[in-house]
C-alpha cells in the first residue's frame, strides 16, 4: 500500500509534466487548429539551450530563464514564418511542416550538442521526503508540480482576465469577427503560440532530469503530452491538466508494475480507447468532434 | 451613440469576385452622412458581399471606396473598424464561447480612450436591457433576437460613425425585427449615424430608409426614394418579393 | 503511370503490358548498371531498393487515399524483425518464402492498425501513429529475451548462388534482391493504382460523403489500403534486415518513419514515379552528408545529423514552395517551358489546392 501511494504521488508529478506539454498543445490547436507536432522537439532544443547555459557556468535560474525566453522566441518564429502560410491549407499540409520542423530539429540539436545522453542537474534534491512509511514526493517533485501550477494558473488569468488575453480568445474562436472588431489576429495568433512554446519549454527542462537530455529524449513524453491533450479533449486547458495528472499516474503504475519499456505502447493503448469511445474528449465544450 | 455624426460613404465601380465568380460586377452608391440606404435583392444578388468588400473581408479587385472622402478600398477589415467603419455581420456574428460582457468589450478594445470605452459599454447596456440582465452568461445561450442585440451593441461600442448592417432581421419575429429597424432609425436621427443596411425583408427595410438601392447579379438595378421603390410594381415582384 | 508516359495505344493499350514492358526494361537497365558498379554502390543501390518499396507502399496509403502515417518506420520494424527470426531457424526457407512472410505479418500487424485508423483523421491519426513508431521499439528491451534488446538481431543470409561465379559481389547480389523486389511492388501498385481499388481510394480520398454514396465502404476501404501500405513496409523492412545483416531497435527510430514521408513529400505524394525519386534521395543525402563531412573534417556529429536536418527543411520547404513535390514542380516547370499546353493549368491548380493529389490519373 506504501508503495502504491508512492508511485501515485510521483505519477503526479511526472503527469504535471506531460500535462505542460498538453497545455502547450492545446493552446496551439485551440489558436490555429494546428496540431504542433515539433512541440517536443522545440522543448527538448531549448532545453539543451539551457543545458549549454550550465555548462557555461551559468545557474539553474539563469539556464531555466533562458530555456523559456528561447521557447517563446522559437514559438513565434516557428509560427509567423513557418506555420501561417500554411495554417488556412489541407491540415495535412500543417502537419507535414510541424513534422518537418520536429526532425530538423533533431537533426540540429544532435549536429550541435552531440547524440550522447547527457545528465541534466537540478537545484532540488531528488530524495523523497518520508512521511510514517510513505516515501512521498522530493523537493524537485515539489517545484515540478508548482512550477507548472504556477505558469497555469498565470496562463489562465492572462487569458481570462487581460484585454490581450480576450483578444486572443476571440482569435482563436472566431478569426474573423475578430478582425471585424479591430482585433490583429495574426498577431494574436502568434503570441499565442509564443506563450504555448513556453508551456512545452517548462515542460522540457523539468522532464530532462529524468529522462536525461538527447535529441529524441521528448519523444515519447510528447507522445504522453499528446494523449493528455487528447483525453481532455484537444480544445480544454482544463483537461489537458487533468489529463496529464491522469495519464501520469497510470504511466506511473505501469513503469512500476510492468516495465517502462511498455509505458508508450500503454499511451497509445490510451489514445486509441479514448478516440474510440469518446473521440470529443472528457471534457471538451465543443460537442462534436471529427477524429 | 457616435459621437463626432456621421461620415459619408461613396462607393464607385466596385468589382469583387471569388476565383472566376464575379460577385460584385461595377456598383456603385452613395450614402450621405446621416442617412439610412437600404440595400435590396435576392439572395445571391451580392448583397453580402458589398458590405464583405466594404468592411475589407474581401479584397476588391478594382473600384473605389471612399470614407468621409478618404480612400479605404483594399484596407484591411481591423483598420476599417478603427477608421469609423463597424461592420454586423450576417447571421448574429457573436462569438459565441465568449460571455455577453465579453462579446461587448471586443467592440471597444481597440480604442485608446478607456475611460469611454466603459462609458460605451454602459451605454450599450442601457440600449439593450436583455443583454445587462445577461452579462456573464455565454452568448451561445442567447436568443436569436438577444444575439442581434448584442451584435448591434459591440458594434456601437465602437462608436462608429458608418454602420454596415447585413440583414438585421435574419431569422427574427416581425416584432423584433421592427424594434431592431425603429433603433436603427433613431440612432441616425439622434446622432447622425450613416447606416448602409442590406436587407432581404424589403418591406421593413424600406419603412426606415432615406433611400433604397436594388442589385440583381452583382449590378446596381434601381437606386430611388424609399416609397418610388416600393411603389413600382415590376420591381417588386421581380426582386424584392413582396 | 509507374515510370514513363508510353503511349497509350497499339500493344500499350493494356495497363497491364504497359507495366510489366516499363518493367522489364527498367530491369534490364539496373542490371546493367549494377553490373558495372562498385561494390560500395551496389551496396547503396541495394538500400534505394527497399526505400522504394516502403516509400511506394506510403504513397499509396498518403497520396492515393489520404491517410498520414508516421509509423512505417515501425512497421518496417515488424517485417525486419519477422525476417530476422525466421532466418535465425536452423534450416531457414528460402529468401523469397521468408520476404513474403514478412509481407503477411506486417499487413496482420497493418490491418490491425489499419483498423483503428480508419476511425481517426488527420492530426490524430499522425499523433497515434507517432505513438506506435515511438512505442513499438519498447517491447524490444522488454522482450530482451527474444528481441535481443537495444543490440537487436543479426541476420543470417546465404551468399550469392555459385552459379553467379565465386568472385560475386554480395553487395551485387543484395542489390538485385532489393531491385527485384521494387520492381515487383511498384508493378503491383501501379496496377492496384489504375484498377477499380485503386479508383475507390481516391474516391475516399477527395470526398469520404460522396464516395460512401456511390456504394464505396470507406472504413473497409481505407483498413484495405493501410494494410497494401504495411505490406510494403514489412517487405522493406525485412528487405533492410537482409542487406544491413541485422534488426537492431535503433535503425527503426521515428526519424526513419519521418525520413519515408521525407521521400513521400518529396517525390509528390501521389505518383510511384516520385517515389522512386524520393527513395534515391534518402539514399543520395545522407551519402553526400558523410562526404562533405568528411571533406570539410565535421566529424561524426554533423555526419549523422545532416540528413535528418535537410529531411526537415526539405519538408518545410516544399510544403511552402511546392507542396505537390518535386515531381509536380518538374512537371510544372516543363509545362511552364512548352509554354502551358491547355491541359495543363487546371491540372496543376487542383494540385495546389489540395496537397494530396495524384497528378496522373
Amino acid at each position: 500500500m506504501s508503495r502504491f501511494l508512492s508511485v501515485t504521488l510521483s505519477g503526479l508529478a511526472g503527469g504535471m509534466i506531460y500535462a505542460a506539454v498538453a497545455l502547450s498543445l492545446v493552446l496551439i490547436w485551440r489558436a490555429t487548429r494546428v496540431l504542433n507536432f515539433a512541440q517536443g522537439a522545440m522543448a527538448m532544443f531549448t532545453t539543451y539551450l539551457a543545458y549549454y547555459v550550465l555548462d557555461h557556468d551559468g545557474s539553474y535560474w539563469l539556464a531555466f530563464a533562458v530555456a523559456l525566453l528561447s521557447g517563446l522566441l522559437l514559438g513565434a518564429f516557428v509560427e509567423r514564418v513557418l506555420v501561417r502560410p500554411v495554417e488556412s491549407g489541407p491540415h495535412l499540409n500543417a502537419v507535414v511542416v510541424t513534422l518537418g520542423i520536429f526532425i530538423f530539429l533533431q537533426g540540429l540539436a544532435g549536429l550541435l550538442f552531440g547524440g550522447r545522453f547527457r545528465s541534466f542537474p537540478t537545484t532540488f534534491s531528488n530524495k523523497n521526503y518520508n512521511v510514517g512509511d510513505v516515501s512521498t514526493l522530493s523537493p524537485f517533485e515539489i517545484f515540478v508540480i508548482s512550477s507548472v501550477g504556477l505558469v497555469a494558473v498565470l496562463l489562465f488569468a492572462l487569458f481570462q482576465y487581460t484585454d490581450v488575453g480576450l483578444r486572443m480568445r476571440a482569435a482563436a474562436f472566431e478569426g474573423e469577427i475578430a478582425r471585424m472588431l479591430g482585433v490583429r489576429v495574426g498577431q494574436m495568433l502568434t503570441l499565442g503560440w509564443a506563450l504555448a512554446a513556453v508551456a512545452g519549454s517548462l515542460a522540457g527542462i523539468l522532464v530532462a532530469p529524468s529522462v536525461f537530455l538527447h535529441p529524441n529524449n521528448m519523444d515519447g513524453v510528447f507522445v504522453f503530452g499528446f494523449t493528455a491533450a487528447v483525453i481532455g479533449g484537444l480544445d480544454s486547458p482544463v483537461g489537458a491538466i487533468i489529463g496529464g495528472l491522469g495519464i501520469g499516474v497510470l504511466l506511473s503504475y505501469v513503469a512500476s508494475y510492468a516495465g517502462g519499456d511498455l509505458q508508450t505502447l500503454a499511451a497509445l493503448g490510451v489514445l486509441v480507447f479514448i478516440l474510440m469511445v469518446k473521440p470529443s474528449g472528457l471534457f471538451s465544450s465543443t460537442a462534436t468532434r471529427r477524429v | 451613440m457616435p459621437d463626432a455624426g456621421g461620415m459619408s460613404l461613396e462607393v464607385k465601380d466596385l468589382v469583387t469576385s471569388y476565383g472566376a465568380i464575379k460577385a460584385l460586377r461595377g456598383v456603385s452608391l452613395n450614402v450621405p452622412a446621416g442617412s439610412i440606404t437600404a440595400v435590396l435583392g435576392a439572395n445571391g444578388a451580392g448583397k453580402s458581399s458589398l458590405l464583405r468588400t466594404l468592411s475589407g473581408l474581401v479584397r476588391p479587385r478594382s473600384g473605389s471606396v471612399l470614407l468621409d472622402g478618404k480612400e479605404i478600398a483594399g484596407r484591411a477589415p481591423e483598420d476599417v473598424v478603427q477608421m469609423g467603419m463597424s461592420h454586423v455581420p450576417e447571421g448574429r456574428g457573436v462569438i459565441a464561447e465568449l460571455t455577453v460582457d465579453d462579446n461587448l468589450r471586443l467592440g471597444g478594445l481597440w480604442r485608446k480612450d478607456k475611460a469611454d470605452r466603459g462609458r460605451a459599454l454602459e451605454e450599450a447596456y442601457a440600449l439593450f436591457p436583455p443583454l445587462d440582465q445577461r452579462r456573464k452568461r455565454l452568448a451561445m445561450t442567447l436568443s436569436g433576437g438577444e444575439r442581434q442585440m448584442l451584435a448591434l451593441g459591440r458594434a456601437l461600442v465602437a462608436r462608429p460613425r458608418v454602420l454596415l448592417l447585413d440583414e438585421p432581421s435574419l431569422g427574427l419575429a416581425p416584432r423584433i425585427t421592427s424594434q431592431i429597424m425603429a433603433l436603427v432609425r433613431r440612432l441616425c436621427d439622434e446622432t447622425g449615424l450613416t447606416v448602409l443596411l442590406v436587407e432581404q425583408n424589403a418591406r421593413s427595410a424600406l419603412s426606415v430608409a432615406d433611400h433604397g438601392v436594388v442589385l440583381n447579379l452583382g449590378t446596381v438595378v434601381a437606386s430611388d426614394d424609399p416609397a418610388k421603390l416600393a411603389a413600382d410594381d415590376n420591381l417588386r415582384h421581380a426582386y424584392l418579393g413582396f | 503511370m509507374a515510370t514513363l508516359a508510353l503511349p497509350r495505344r497499339g500493344p500499350f493499350a493494356s495497363t497491364i503490358v504497359r507495366h510489366l514492358t516499363v518493367a522489364v526494361v527498367g530491369g534490364l537497365v539496373l542490371l546493367l548498371l549494377t553490373s558495372s558498379v562498385n561494390a560500395y554502390r551496389d551496396f547503396q543501390i541495394a538500400n534505394v531498393g527497399y526505400y522504394v518499396v516502403a516509400v511506394a507502399g506510403l504513397t499509396v496509403l498518403t497520396g492515393l487515399n489520404g491517410q498520414i502515417s508516421l509509423g512505417h518506420g515501425a512497421l518496417m520494424m515488424v517485417g525486419a524483425y519477422t525476417a530476422a527470426l525466421i532466418l535465425d531457424r536452423d534450416n531457414p526457407p528460402p529468401l523469397v518464402v521468408v520476404l513474403v512472410l514478412c509481407v503477411v505479418v506486417t499487413a496482420v500487424v497493418g490491418a490491425i492498425v489499419g483498423a483503428a485508423a480508419a476511425r481517426l483523421r488527420g492530426p490524430y491519426l499522425a499523433g497515434a501513429t507517432l505513438a506506435f513508431a515511438v512505442g513499438l521499439p519498447g517491447l524490444t528491451s522488454h522482450y530482451a529475451g527474444t528481441f535481443g534488446g537495444d543490440n537487436g538481431l543479426s541476420v543470417f543470409t546465404s551468399p550469392p548462388p555459385a552459379s553467379l561465379g565465386v568472385d560475386f559481389p554480395s553487395e551485387r547480389w543484395q542489390a538485385w534482391i532489393t531491385l527485384a523486389a521494387a520492381l515487383v511492388t511498384l508493378v503491383l501498385l501501379a496496377n492496384l493504382a489504375s484498377s477499380r481499388v485503386g479508383r475507390s481510394f481516391r474516391a475516399v480520398r477527395d470526398d469520404e460523403v460522396s464516395a460512401e454514396l456511390a456504394g464505396i465502404h470507406v472504413a473497409r476501404t481505407q483498413v484495405l489500403a493501410f494494410v497494401v501500405s504495411a505490406a510494403c513496409a514489412g517487405l522493406a523492412g525485412g528487405l533492410l534486415a537482409v542487406v544491413s545483416g541485422q534488426a537492431t531497435p535503433g535503425a527503426f527510430s521515428v526519424a526513419l518513419s519521418l525520413a519515408i514521408l521525407a521521400g513521400a513529400v518529396l517525390g509528390g505524394l501521389g505518383s510511384l514515379a516520385g517515389a522512386v525519386y524520393g527513395a534515391v534521395a534518402l539514399v543520395a543525402l545522407p551519402a553526400i552528408s558523410s562526404n562533405a563531412s568528411e571533406r570539410f573534417d565535421f566529424g561524426t556529429d554533423v555526419k549523422s545529423n545532416m540528413p535528418l536536418l535537410v529531411y526537415g527543411a526539405l519538408l518545410v520547404i516544399v510544403m511552402l514552395v511546392a507542396p505537390q513535390g518535386l515531381q509536380g514542380g518538374v512537371r510544372r516547370l516543363a509545362g511552364l517551358l512548352r509554354g502551358r499546353s491547355p491541359a495543363q493549368p487546371a491540372r496543376n491548380e487542383s494540385v495546389t489546392e489540395v496537397s494530396v493529389t495524384e497528378p496522373e490519373g
